[in-house]
């Protein structure tokens, strides 16, 4: 026994062992995360239960546990029709059911508001549309539905010229807020034309609202008539429903066709009820954009602060302590990141930018309040200090003899530093960089106070002038998992919704880092196919 | 005889007096007087830490990396003054080629090592860049294994391979003496036989000081042998008569190897 100890066999399998937890732990959280992710969207059967007190409940099976006070098995159903029974899920004990059936006519609905309607398509009333004789009412609602996504493309057509009028207004607003803040009697005679033509503009926009109201109103009074399961009529507007499945009688290929088209909508629309549903375009937009900034900013200022410490510095007293500085830097709790950037960023440097250039628009502050531009400096200051270290060591790392080489044949230090130096270093600034937008992404607590912001009315970038607007604020994918998930009124509806973004965030930050990677490698393998 | 010695042209061109040299408190190199003649091949021999290498780094001011190294004396270089602070580094370490123990070739491919020397000069003519090309690899006597793979990386070369590349990089740049700090101390018998043919031929059109650990070399590759220890030179001489005929006692015995 002591031979096997001294063998230091054991130890060899203790560290295999640890290996292995680390491992597992990490796939069953990645494991998890996937899987409650990707099956969330696949569309569930509506299971029709009947009760002992004769009562029926219809839904979707979400998990079964042992009732905690009594000890028998019970089933978590997602029942919908919140504005009918005030909440989306409720508890049934398996020794209450006699029944269970999938009703082949059971229909999900996912709607503009107060969630999804699971229950049964009655009929259609739609004024001014025929239809054919023999149709069922889920023709009627295919009819319905199609009529109302061509009258809601003229409505969308209005509301765009309606925000072209509304931009166009506030532009002309804020250059009569600088004519009259710069000399009010000098500028007179161009305010007073500014004013009508805005005057003009509102006019506009007006007659537009009362035609977009008129248009609504032709939409909603197309409705469909429902029943939901306790045999109770709902009516719904036609222009409220975003999909609908007979999820219970969809094939294979039907169901993967509903997920598809609900991915498509995660990745490329607009959020809806507080965030709980719909898509999530705005929050990879704005995640993606943050670090891409945050990168511009930390990249050059880290590789240059490296080049001197490690080549120009004298190695000193002050050196060490600078270099100790910042490597401590790295392990700041970045909520301090985030009032410091609230504190010199936002109102300090921003502030000054405002007084400055803005003067006319206080106390309603462009760059003095949060915004993607602020965000991404504090994350680059949070960040700076890995790309230095990194660049830092990989500097440290390239041998004596190459850097002689190249000053004994006349080049300059600085000749050198670019033509040798750092091209050799540069796998190892990617390698700081893929860290340093690791941990960007995945940063909430600084970004709250320095520009994100739960529902953010436009883009950071868009097709109005100057493009980039890097005062506006954004949205973001790990404070969408602090909202949705902690901080909505219907955190359980919202569950999946945090699997969903949490993936969504993974898949960013590994997209971006195997990208970085691949690079990396790529370079690496120029500067290093030695045969010795 | 007395004809042939009139020919060759014995004003030194590199002339070091009253050399010292100190890392902090060591006193590396202690009072060198030793002049080298043009196209003669200079070898430094010695025990490890007897200040050869450093004494070879400050003919071209290398030792102005090394931040603890103070130089007084003087070193003249075509009868200028290397040791001063108005001397053109750049430009002397143009003059005055280096070839290192371990052998350093760029991360770059086989051509761009090469002309490195001539691209930070300024020069960038396709035309004048491929003749240095080719007129180095040849006088390196490694034309002939590289000439169709001159884009490949310098990195993929083995050891010998690589050396002789470093000396054509230094050739490139056309310098007058080309300093051979252990070139050969990494490198199989084979490839040591090829440097020192090289260095035999090299020698026509350059003056090469080498340092070396390997007292045959010296007394295959040199025309004049220096000896050093403790950091003073102990003995200059032709060749011939330093490994026959020493007239110090220590010499006699490193060179015999009772000691070192």
């Amino acid at each position: 026994m002591k031979k096997f100890w001294k063998t230091g066999e054991p130890y060899v399998l203790a560290t295999g062992a640890a290996l292995a937890i680390v491992l597992v732990m990490t796939i069953t959280l990645i494991g998890t995360v996937v899987f409650n992710g990707f099956s969330y969207y696949w569309p569930k059967e509506l299971v029709r239960f009947e009760l002992k007190d004769g009562s029926y409940a219809l839904g979707q099976i979400m998990q079964h546990e042992k009732n905690p006070i009594n000890g028998d098995r019970r089933l978590q159903l997602k029942v919908a029709n919140r504005d009918v029974f005030g909440q989306d899920f409720r508890w049934i004990d398996e020794k209450e059911i006699t029944t269970r059936t999938l009703p082949a006519d059971a229909m999900l609905l996912e709607r503009r508001e107060h969630g999804n309607f699971f229950g049964f398509l009655m009929g259609v009333t739609a004024e001014g549309l025929d239809f054919p004789a023999a149709s069922t009412p889920n023709q009627k609602l295919e009819l319905a539905l199609k009529l109302v996504a061509t009258k809601n493309q003229a409505t969308r057509k209005i509301k765009d010229q309606m925000s072209d009028l509304n931009n166009r207004a506030e532009r002309i607003r804020l250059k009569l807020l600088k004519l009259e803040y710069r000399d009010k009697e000098k500028n007179s005679s161009e305010i007073a034309e500014l004013t009508v033509e805005r005057e003009k503009a509102m006019a506009d926009f007006n007659a537009l609202n009362e035609q977009l109201i008129a248009a609504r109103a032709g939409i909603t009074s197309i409705t469909a008539q429902f029943l939901d399961v306790t045999g109770a009529g709902k009516d719904i507007a036609v222009f409220d429903i975003v999909a609908h499945q007979y999820p219970n009688s969809m094939s294979f290929f039907a169901k993967c066709g509903a997920y598809l088209e609900r991915v498509r909508e995660l990745l490329l629309d607009d959020p809806r009820e507080s965030n709980t549903e719909g898509g999530l375009f705005p929050a990879i937009f704005g995640t993606v954009m943050m670090v891409l900034l945050m990168s511009v900013f930390s990249l050059p200022f880290g590789v240059v602060a490296a080049i001197y410490l490690r080549e120009y510095a004298k190695d000193g007293l002050l050196t060490r302590m600078v270099r100790i500085a910042v490597n401590n830097l790295a392990g700041v709790p970045s909520i301090v990141y985030g009032v410091f950037g609230l504190g010199f960023f936002v109102y300090g440097i921003g502030g000054s930018i405002d007084s400055m250039f803005f003067p006319e628009r206080l106390p309603t502050p462009t760059f003095g309040t949060g915004g993607i531009l602020w965000a991404s400096l504090t994350l680059a200051l949070l960040t700076v200090p890995v790309v230095i270290v990194a660049t830092e060591e990989s500097l440290a790392s390239i041998p004596k003899g190459i850097r002689e080489g190249s000053l004994a044949l006349g080049a300059t230090k600085y000749q050198t530093l670019t033509k040798i130096l750092l091209p050799m270093a540069t796998p190892g600034i990617m390698t700081g960089l893929i860290l340093s937008m690791a941990r960007a992404a995945g940063e909430v607590a600084p970004l709250m106070i320095v520009g994100v912001v739960k529902l953010a009315p436009a883009l950071p970038f868009d097709g109005s002038f100057p493009f980039f607007h890097m005062d506006r604020k954004f949205m973001h994918l790990g404070f969408h998992i602090y909202d949705v998930g902690f901080q909505s009124p219907n955190v359980e509806a919202a569950k999946p919704m945090v699997y969903v973004t949490t993936m969504l965030l993974l898949a960013i930050v590994i997209v971006a880092s195997s990208t970085a990677i691949y690079l990396r490698n790529r370079m690496r393998r120029k500067f290093t196919t030695s045969t010795f | 005889m007395p004809q042939n010695q009139q020919q060759i042209d014995t004003t030194p061109i590199l002339s070091v007096s009253d050399l010292n040299l100190h890392y902090g408190e060591a006193h590396a190199l202690k009072g060198i007087n030793l002049d080298m003649i043009r196209h003669q091949v200079t070898a430094f021999i010695g025990p490890s830490g007897c200040g050869k290498s450093t004494l070879l780094r400050c003919f071209n001011r290398m030792n102005d990396l090394v931040e603890s190294a103070r130089v007084n004396g003087s070193i003249r270089f075509n009868g200028a003054e290397v040791n001063e602070p108005a001397t053109d580094v750049i430009s002397l370490r143009r003059r005055i080629g280096m070839v290192f123990q371990q052998s350093n070739p760029f991360p770059k491919s086989i051509y761009e090592n090469i002309v490195y020397g001539l691209r930070i000069s300024g020069v960038n003519d396709k035309a004048t860049l491929d003749e240095a090309v080719e007129r180095s690899l040849k006088s390196a006597a490694i034309w002939n294994e590289v000439k169709d793979r001159l884009n490949d990386s310098a990195l993929g070369l083995s050891g010998g391979q690589a050396q002789r590349i470093c000396i054509a990089r230094a050739i490139a740049v056309n310098p007058e003496i080309i300093l051979m700090d252990e070139p050969c101390s990494a490198l199989d018998p084979i490839s040591t036989l090829k440097i020192e043919e090289l260095i035999d031929e090299l020698k026509d059109k350059y003056t090469i000081v080498i340092v070396t650990h390997n007292m045959q070399q010296a007394a295959r590759v040199s025309d004049v042998t220096a000896f050093f220890y403790l950091g003073e030179l102990i003995e200059v001489g032709a060749t011939r008569k330093i490994f026959t005929n020493p007239e110090k006692k220590q010499t006699e015995d490193y060179i015999t190897g009772r000691f070192g």
